[in-house]
């Protein structure tokens, strides 16, 4: 595919790389918030190649990982009922909530369904009017727009049976909220590009200055992050901490203001639950009141969930970097990929998951 | 039928077919598995004309066969792909082609198969039709006979649309040895053209998925090329067809079957640009993904220009080529060398494909 | 957290009063929502994310990119002494 394939270049990318390590002097420990960016470092073995003064810690810009266990839980609650189609991204199937997934309301008999847009979900509220449809609008300032977009519709269409269970997350308050932390070992953050091309750029000079530390807008593919990195460690080794854009061709200071004023009109700012982490506040979205009619937890009540983190599963700390995988007492024995007891483990970008696959390689190469 | 060059209120004995029992109901009803009279109606008015030269002439309850030289292979496998028809191929392809396949695999050459439906009520009696047709030139074009057979309807709700189980017995040549088990660090893994393309031409026309390609399903039966390989006589260790979880789940089971560790370089893939694009779409990666016309090989070093020329040389394996090497570190786990020189673990998919955001 | 693709607008048309577009990926057509990009034309590239066009893809800055990731290779060689350059060139043979 056009403006993908050039920037997997191998040629390019050693040049990047040499660049790199002939940059990097000291240590450095750098944080890929999206969850994307960390897929595609595993996919493409880039941690591997960096030099061993550069640690990437894997950020929480993962939904899968960060939506709160409540919120699954209603999720779960509401995809069971026989009147309710729901909708999700394929990412959240196999989440575990408190006692079951998506997959297995789906196999008990619920009415779950995997869609690539929050679009389709409202083609199929308009085909089936006698059904009640939930879409799960989770994600990132990247996705909001699109779910955004979805209720306004539902409104404007006069789409009665359409819903939205809602549990945005923010960018800029979870790397406030990781610098805070008395633990915190981040040096410099790589920004989420898709989520600088909704946002645009203005909210993190702020944090570059109040934290002292270089924040890079960085794109996906394997050059992009290469160069993410790069700039990065320059500015590290230069004592610079200033924001950077790696990623323009998809990311205008700006962002895209027609998306923005969406978002505006549809949500409102409000304090939220990261699964593992805690509440942040003023970290995520919820519907604005002009559109509490199309919100699925009012229209759904939802109560009396009791919802149970697995007591062993230590994935907060793994999510906030505070401790590797490995540490935890259940990584590879009773938490594995096939059988999940913390998100972390569930989404190929989850860090428990990426460390799984490579602790087996390791183990193997040690023995 | 030509009724309309008849003059008017001519009468038409040759054009005419009887238009009971099955033309009155356009749609498969509970009788049709029941047993009865309308269950013989169904072989007779559907299922042996659609299947053609490949059905024998009797569609009994059991088939006496005559006897064969050499040891049998024997082998079953269900189809519920959704949706039923999709570009390139139907369910009907692939029971026909996916059970002689596993034949072939094993080194047989397919001789017979047995055809069971289950069919849901409702279902159009047209789109049970073509399915039958389908199964027919298949098995036509694999050369396989289809002997033995049986229809079942459930309720509608209690299942959807048509599934199909084949059976198959195939024999295996005399010396033909293919186990996982055979294989050596120093092997090399061959796998017999495009990857990634069944699966992409089914997502294409999933409900919720819908996308425009024109990437076609690879259907296709294997045991010629199978064939083939083997008339070589270079040391093939075994062989799959890496159909559901594709050719990352089949070197995965290789791998850990054989104690083995595989080593592949995502360079050497013969990934189609659709295939790419479409997974880049969906995030899915093209080494999980299924296909239907496709062979895994491992060869002794040696052995292998002979085995791909071969295999380039038949119009199965025209893109045949080696993708990766069996090595004796990390037995059990794939790795793959990736595009910019990385290396990643290739973990066993752990279940179905869903189209990711993140 | 976000997959987006680039792909070029083909066609560009209104659907139930929004404006929708027929994106090429390479080769796989999609359905794309234009809504937050209405100035799109026919054969830019569009980023898009779960069926919206979140972003124009801006061609002049992606060469631009390109151009100094390539003169970083051409510095990068010639940064390399000669016994660097021998032992790479050994290493791509063998690749």
């Amino acid at each position: 595919m056009k403006y993908l394939d050039e920037f997997s270049d191998p040629d390019l990318a050693r040049a990047l790389l040499d660049q790199i390590h002939e940059a990097t002097t000291g240590q450095w420990a750098l944080m890929e918030v999206c969850g994307g960016q960390t897929h595609s470092i595993i996919r493409h073995g880039i941690d591997q190649l960096l030099p061993d003064g550069i640690e990437m810690i894997h950020g929480p810009g993962c939904p899968v990982c960060v939506t709160p266990l409540a919120v699954i839980d209603k999720a779960l609650e509401i995809a069971r009922r026989p009147e309710v189609i729901f909708c999700s991204f394929g990412d959240m199937l196999r989440v575990p909530g408190s006692r079951d997934d998506l997959f297995t309301i789906k196999s008990q008999g619920g009415d779950v369904r995997v869609v690539y847009s929050p679009l389709d979900a409202l083609r199929i509220a308009q085909d089936e009017p006698e059904r009640e449809v939930v879409f799960f609008g989770i994600g990132f300032e990247t996705t909001a727009p699109a779910n955004a977009m979805a209720v306004h519709q539902a409104r404007r269409l006069g789409v009665g049976n359409f819903s939205l269970l809602v549990s945005h997350v923010l960018v800029p308050p979870a790397i406030e909220a990781i610098m805070e932390s008395p633990s915190c070992r981040v040096q410099g953050f790589l920004a989420a590009g898709h989520v600088c091309s909704v946002m645009g750029t203005s909210e993190y000079p702020p944090l570059a200055q109040r934290y002292q530390v270089p924040i890079v807008v960085t794109g996906f593919e394997p050059l992009d992050l290469l160069e993410g990195i790069r700039r990065t460690v320059v500015q590290l080794e230069e004592g610079r901490h200033e924001v950077e854009n790696a990623y323009p061709r998809a990311v205008p200071a700006e962002g895209n203001p027609a998306a923005k004023a969406m978002l505006e009109d549809v949500f409102e700012v409000t304090d939220r639950t990261w699964r593992g982490i805690g509440e942040i506040p003023r970290s995520g979205w919820r519907l604005s009141p002009r559109y509490a009619d199309f919100d699925a937890e009012r229209r759904f009540s939802v109560e009396g969930i009791d919802t149970a983190e697995s007591a062993i599963c230590r994935s907060g700390e793994v999510l906030q970097g505070l401790i590797k995988p490995p540490q935890c007492e259940a990584f590879g024995r009773e938490c594995t990929p096939r059988n999940p007891l913390g998100a972390t483990m569930v989404s190929s970008e989850g860090a428990c998951a990426a460390y799984y696959a490579y602790r087996r390689l390791d183990l193997v190469e040690a023995g | 039928m030509s009724a309309g060059t008849q003059p008017s209120g001519g009468l038409d004995f040759e054009g005419w077919t009887c238009p009971l029992p099955l033309r009155h109901t356009p749609n498969v009803v509970m009788g049709h598995g029941g047993g009865g009279a309308m269950s013989a109606e169904l072989v007779e008015s559907l299922f042996v004309p659609g299947y053609g030269e490949a059905a024998a002439t009797e569609l009994g309850d059991a088939a006496v066969l005559p006897p064969v030289e050499g040891r049998l292979a024997f082998s079953t496998d269900s189809y519920v792909v959704k949706p039923m028809f999709f570009p390139g191929g139907s369910i009907g392809d692939l029971a026909v082609n996916g059970t002689v396949n596993d034949l072939a695999m094993v080194g047989a050459r397919p001789l017979y198969l047995s055809t069971a439906y289950i069919v849901a009520e409702g279902t159009p009696m047209e789109q049970l039709g073509r399915v039958a047709e389908a199964v027919g030139r298949a098995a036509l074009a694999a050369g396989v006979r289809l002997v033995t057979g049986d229809t079942k309807v459930v309720d509608h709700g209690s299942g959807d649309g048509v599934y199909i189980n084949t059976a198959g017995v195939g024999v295996v040549p005399e010396g033909v040895e293919l186990a996982a088990s055979r294989m050596r660090p120093g092997d090399r893994v061959i796998v017999s053209g495009a990857i990634g393309v069944h699966g992409v031409a089914v997502m294409s026309c999933r409900e919720g998925l819908e996308f425009g390609t024109t990437v076609e399903s690879d259907s296709a039966a294997l045991h010629g090329l199978v064939a083939d390989v083997l008339a070589t006589g270079g040391d093939v260790r075994v062989m799959r067809d890496p159909t559901r979880g594709g050719v990352s789940a089949t070197l995965n089971e290789l791998a850990s079957a054989s104690g083995t560790g595989v080593v592949l370089d995502e360079r050497l893939l013969p990934v189609p640009a659709e295939v790419r694009d479409a997974c880049g779409l969906l995030g899915l990666d093209p080494l999980q993904v299924a296909n239907e016309g496709k062979l895994v090989a491992v060869v002794a070093a040696e052995d292998t220009d002979r085995v791909l020329k071969t295999m380039c040389a038949h119009p199965l394996g025209a893109e045949a080529t080696v993708i990766g090497e069996v090595v004796a570190d990390h037995p059990g786990v794939v790795v793959a060398r990736t595009g910019i020189g990385g290396t990643r673990v290739m973990d066993m998919p752990i279940g179905e494909q869903l189209p990711r955001i993140c | 957290m976000c997959l987006a693709v680039p792909g070029r607008v083909t066609e560009v048309y209104e659907e139930s009063g929004t404006t929708m577009a027929s994106v090429d990926f390479g080769g796989v057509g999609k359905k794309v929502c234009l809504a937050y990009l209405p100035d799109i034309e026919v054969g830019e590239y569009v980023i898009v994310h779960v069926g919206f066009a979140i972003q124009r893809l801006d061609e002049e800055s992606a060469k631009e990119t390109l151009a100094t990731f390539e003169r970083m290779g051409i510095l990068t060689e010639e940064l390399a002494g000669p016994e660097e350059q021998v032992a790479r060139a050994a290493q791509e043979a063998g690749r």
